[in-house]
């Protein structure tokens, strides 16, 4: 095949996937965007910062650290730990990620939530390149934030929408995602442990807190239990 | 005391650059040439389980059980997701039928 071939088919492949992303992404970028807008910020902000950063939750929180002193410290402790889920996308990708050549770079550093979930989730057509099939996922869903901020960004004030509860689609996603994985997997201690153990985080520790202790204990649990879970869990 | 521009620039390029160290670190530390050590192999394998389960949580932890709708709507519309899909299996009209099960009640009930 050639290469436009191989591109177009990964494309027909991989859009379906970022259907509920586009969804979910307009409507977020918008309300960032908007944010921004109301903050009094010029479009530039939200356009350039959506394009760099491209991790939502970050992205709302970096408009409270302009708005606030300068302290570039503070800005990266707070970076590292709301985004220190990363790091656990990216010991999952390893594997995956492996032989995609120069569009690696591109990958981890596209690899949102959302991004991160299509790409180990989806079940590829063998007859689609997985590197472009990812490739592609990644790309669209940073389109289309990028695109949500920008126009957020530029007609801020003047929207108006009725779209109150539309940003239940990601929470959707990841429900089904999580019971993709679910189904997948013969043994479903890990998938329990992330729950249970994130949800006891939150409890206690509030939402502020609750992602770091929270991974650290899914880590000591996992490891606690690997001899038993390394025996049955070869279902991915 | 709203920052000059050169600070902004700052701000936002340390927010960039701590981002994609939390992307990068992992590749950076088992680069796809050498051996990944067995126990990094093992947490890839059973990771992915376990963080989808947090990023679940993660979704809802700003919903308040004790106060306001009381997580109602979460909780009815999530059923919706489940139940969806376990009947149907199709991606896309689990998560549309959940949303929408989702607005209809912040709009109309709650």
């Amino acid at each position: 095949m050639k290469k436009k071939q191989i591109c177009k088919e990964a494309f027909k492949a991989a859009f379906p996937h970022t259907v509920p992303i586009f969804a979910g992404f307009w409507f977020l970028g918008l309300t960032y965007g908007i944010y921004m807008n109301v903050s009094g910020f010029s479009f530039w902000y939200p356009m350039l910062m959506s394009l760099t950063i491209f991790a939502g939750s970050m992205e709302f929180i970096t408009v409270n650290l302009l708005l606030g002193a300068f302290n570039p410290l503070q800005a990266l402790a707070l970076t590292l730990m709301i985004n220190a889920r990363h790091l656990f996308y990216g010991i999952s990708m390893l594997e995956n990620y492996k032989n995609t050549g120069r569009k690696k770079f591109y990958l981890i550093f596209g690899m949102c939530d959302e991004s991160f979930s299509i790409n180990y989730t989806a079940k590829i057509p063998e007859h689609v390149d997985k590197s472009w099939f990812m490739f592609f996922v990644t790309l669209l869903n940073h389109l289309y934030w990028v695109f949500g901020a920008t126009l957020g960004g530029i007609c801020g004030s003047f929207i108006r929408f009725d779209t109150e509860g539309l940003e239940f689609v990601m929470t959707a996603m990841f429900v089904v995602i999580f019971m993709e994985q679910w189904m997948k997997e013969k043994d479903k201690t890990s998938a329990l442990m992330g729950l249970f153990l994130s949800a006891l985080s939150l409890v206690l520790l509030g939402p502020e807190h609750f992602i770091i202790p929270a991974m650290a204990a899914i880590l000591f649990f996992l490891t606690m239990g690997r001899k038993s879970l390394q025996k049955g869990g070869d279902g991915a | 005391m709203s920052m000059t521009v050169t600070q902004q620039i700052i701000t936002i390029a340390v927010v960039v650059f701590g981002t994609m160290l939390t992307r990068f670190l992992p590749f950076l530390f088992f680069p796809a040439g050498k051996e990944t050590p067995e126990y990094i192999r093992y947490l890839g394998k059973v990771l992915p389980a376990a963080v989808f389960g947090l990023l679940v949580v993660y979704c809802l932890k700003n919903v308040n059980i004790f106060e306001g709708s009381h997580g109602i709507p979460e909780a009815v519309s999530i059923a919706v997701v489940v139940l969806l899909h376990l009947w149907k299996r199709q991606m896309l009209l689990s998560i549309a039928g959940g949303t929408i099960c989702y607005m209809l009640l912040v709009q109309f009930l709650f």
